[in-house]
């Protein structure tokens, strides 16, 4: 197989086999063992693990520290990046400064308007979009150059990952915008948490049809409910978020203590039917502060063990 | 057109107290089109602080006036003797007016009554929204006419982002999703194939971003 980098998550693709990755929060402290400690708990069942970048515009220990954190005890971390706080000089820079503790996999992102956060009155950068700096990871790796078009003597070497959201509007855009990261450069895809089955698969129809699955890794996004309560605030609350009414009266139809257990239940259940999905290629199981149930999905759903490589 | 609002009056009162002779003056060009700072609002804002003088017990004589633009120096002309005997001047004008008045009268105090607040239209009677911010290298040819620097919370060149609700913006249900527009834009005039046209990276020098800009105009 023909790799471009080093990256774990690249070989796990390209030798045909379904991916899993995961995410884990920074905290909100200078002390890293809180990240060290969730790495460990889903280490052995995932191939790289998300770090995200002070999510919801809530202030945290960076990404890429967390990153070099993780990549100290041997794990495979995926560096999520926003442009919302760091304009092309701080990005290309902290793109170096990853690929120099051999960070591999980078995730681009626009990120949550800071308004959601606990700085509503910083100012907000956007000297590029997601889209843009898909863009700037490729250039960088590929031409060997800054967006300025000087030479990286060492280029870093990223594999590109991008996010798409299938339940996002307006609906008609949904395939074609992920046409758009495709020739921006994205070559894996980590999709928002899945709870509307028929739309996601409808949109997969779309992808196929472009041929986009046979361009990209697309992981399907997969976050269990941890109770009736969540599976409503995210309905109601969070942006870009399709949470049909079956799922709500699945929960609420199972006593309140049995509703974590169900929500991992339906969590197994998504995956098993989208592994029938042509051109699902791997999931991204995203257990928000609940990264000690990621083993028991993985192994349920039949992805476990993990592939390893020499 | 430029859009302002006035500042609270007890933010104002901090600013002119310390004085003894004031001239409120409005601007009477845009930002009396949103009734902020016109020559009329200049004429109740002086009533205003009379009545807050006399509240305060202290004696300051408040002169009201007002110009058609405080932007350019041939309007000014009619007012030069008020102006310049004026211990200080509250100017009604956008933040350019309060510069222009500054750099004009060097030795006057000159304070701001409005907070400029940005450049918009009338969408109906009362209600101005924001549609441009004035970055230099004008995208509206590629965006249907819908400007995603100003009007997409993230300046996003190519959206939507994924916070877009409905044709909301996640920021908030009140404020339209620019991309949202853009698109059904695009639909309505037969180009929604120039979606996928990727935006390249905007060279933003030519925003705030460069230093203050100028512009020349040869042979004047």
């Amino acid at each position: 197989m023909e790799l471009k980098t080093e990256s774990k998550l690249e070989k796990v693709f390209k030798s045909g086999q379904i991916a899993v990755t995961s995410e884990c929060g920074p905290p909100r402290s200078s002390d890293p063992a809180h990240i060290i400690e969730k790495g460990h708990l889903i280490k052995n069942h995932v191939d790289a693990i998300n770090i995200t970048d002070n999510q919801t515009s809530v202030t945290r220990i960076c990404s890429l520290a967390a990153c070099v954190h993780l990549k100290n005890e041997g794990l495979e971390p995926v560096l999520q990046m926003v442009t919302r706080d760091r304009n092309r000089i701080a990005l290309q820079s902290d793109l170096l400064g990853a690929a120099s503790f051999g960070i591999n996999n980078v995730l681009c992102l626009s990120g949550d308007h800071q308004s959601f956060g606990d700085h509503r009155q910083a100012q907000n950068v956007f000297d590029l979009d997601s889209m843009q700096l898909i863009q700037t990871v490729r250039h960088m790796r590929d031409e060997g150059k800054f967006l300025s078009g000087d030479e990286i003597k060492v280029p870093p070497k990223f594999f590109v990952g991008a996010a798409a959201n299938p339940f996002g509007d307006p609906f008609k855009i949904r395939v074609p915008r992920l046409a758009k990261k495709v020739a921006a450069g994205a070559e894996f895809i980590q999709t928002q948490c899945i709870y509307n089955m028929d739309r996601f698969e409808k949109w997969m129809e779309g992808v196929r049809e472009r041929g986009l699955d046979e361009q990209v890794y697309i992981m399907a996004g997969i976050t269990p409910m941890r109770s009736v309560g969540m599976a409503k605030y995210m309905k109601r609350a969070v942006p870009g978020m399709d949470v049909p009414d079956e799922l709500i009266e699945r929960l609420q139809g199972v006593e309140k203590k049995q509703q974590a257990q169900e929500g991992i239940d339906i969590a197994v259940e998504q995956i098993q039917r989208l592994k029938e999905v042509k051109g699902v290629a791997g999931f991204h199981i995203m257990a928000i502060e609940w990264e000690e149930k990621v083993p028991e999905i993985v192994e349920r759903a039949g992805l476990y063990p993990r592939p390893t490589f020499d | 057109m430029i859009v302002g609002e006035q500042k609270p009056l007890e933010e104002i009162w901090e600013m002119v107290k310390q004085h003894k002779n004031v001239t409120v003056f409005g601007c009477n060009t845009c930002v009396a089109v949103c009734h902020q700072g016109g020559n009329k609002e200049a004429e109740i804002l002086a009533s205003l602080l009379r009545m807050k003088a006399t509240q305060e017990g202290v004696e300051i004589e408040f002169v009201d006036s007002g110009i058609e633009r405080q932007c350019e120096h041939e309007f000014f002309e009619k007012t030069q003797d008020l102006v310049v005997k004026s211990e200080a001047v509250l100017s009604l004008a956008c933040g350019i007016g309060v510069q222009f008045m500054a750099t004009k009268y060097s030795s006057i105090p000159i304070y701001p009554a409005l907070n400029t607040t940005f450049l918009g239209d009338v969408i109906k009677a009362g209600h101005f929204t924001e549609k441009c911010q004035a970055c230099g290298d004008c995208v509206l040819g590629l965006t249907a006419g819908v400007c995603p620097v100003s009007r997409c919370a993230k300046r996003v060149l190519n959206g939507p982002c994924g916070g877009s609700t409905s044709g909301k913006c996640e920021i908030s249900k009140d404020v339209d999703c620019a991309w949202q527009l853009i698109i059904d834009r695009l639909d309505a005039i037969g180009k929604l194939e120039n979606y996928e046209k990727l935006s390249s990276i905007k060279d933003w020098s030519k925003d705030r971003s460069g230093g203050p800009r100028s512009f020349i105009l040869e042979g004047f």
